[in-house]
């Protein structure tokens, strides 16, 4: 299982990639920050289409351990959010670092872009926003967000709550 | 008589975003055959609160992103997807 609704467990990840064939180990972690766009955030709440999270991440596993000659752990939180809470944990291990480093960074890449979960912005000041809809821009009127051709969108605000 | 079904039933997931705009993140409709996956979005934008949802979304059927144009069959389960903020 790629989702989870309690804290990842790092240790474990580790776990499920280490061998003595890996002497390269990176890692990626997302954490929940306390700001956006000027604005001061208090949480972050995910919501997933699980069956086809879980699928599409196991997808994103695949093509990067194919590529790389690598191990790749992955996990994503789901539900409520605090300010540095981790959302987001990716472990890649390879006998080298550059095979290391560049299934992480694809692994994270491809899971923002394709896996479908979403997240709604908690703001100080009450506000609840949906990352990526257009709320705030778009308030009262117009359509949130759009596939020109069907194909992968990814959010279109410029900046994420994650990084 | 014939007992060739004229209609097509299929259940559509509606997503964070969307959810709230139809007040619903489950529901089933009835198109006319043959029916795509546009028709069923047209039909949810004539929803109350449907007229905000863009004219192609993006969309998955039975798990798989799929275009406008796929054919729905009986049973199909289409998500309707907003843009994605995962990470």
């Amino acid at each position: 299982m790629y989702l989870t609704a309690d804290p990842i467990d790092l240790r474990s990840l580790l776990a499920q990639v280490q061998s003595p064939r890996h002497g390269g180990i990176a890692s990626f972690l997302g954490a929940v920050r306390d700001h956006q766009a000027g604005r001061s955030v208090i949480r972050l709440e995910y919501s997933a289409y699980q069956p086809m999270a879980e699928a599409e991440c196991a997808r994103i596993v695949r093509e990067a351990e194919a590529q790389w000659d690598c191990a790749v752990a992955l996990k994503h939180r789901i539900g409520t959010l605090h300010i540095g809470d981790v959302a987001v944990a990716i472990i890649a291990a390879s006998a080298h670092r550059d095979e290391a480093f560049a299934a992480c960074r694809y692994v994270i890449e491809e899971v923002k872009r394709r896996v479908p979960i979403w997240k709604r912005e908690v703001f100080a000041d009450g506000k609840v926003e949906w990352v990526g809809s257009g709320e705030g821009r778009k308030r009262g009127s117009g359509e949130l967000g759009s596939s020109e051709d069907g194909v992968e969108v990814a959010g279109s605000s410029p900046e994420k709550s994650v990084k | 008589m014939t007992a060739v079904a004229s209609t097509v039933t299929i259940r559509v997931l509606l997503f964070a975003s969307y959810a709230e705009l139809l007040g619903s993140d489950s529901l089933e409709i009835v198109l006319d055959i043959p029916a795509r996956v546009r028709d069923a979005v047209e039909r949810l934008r004539a929803f109350p609160g449907g007229e905000r949802l863009p004219a192609k979304p993006l969309c998955a059927l039975n798990l798989t992103q799929v275009t406008p144009d796929t054919p729905l069959r009986p049973g199909d389960e289409l998500a309707i997807l907003p843009p994605l903020s995962g990470g």
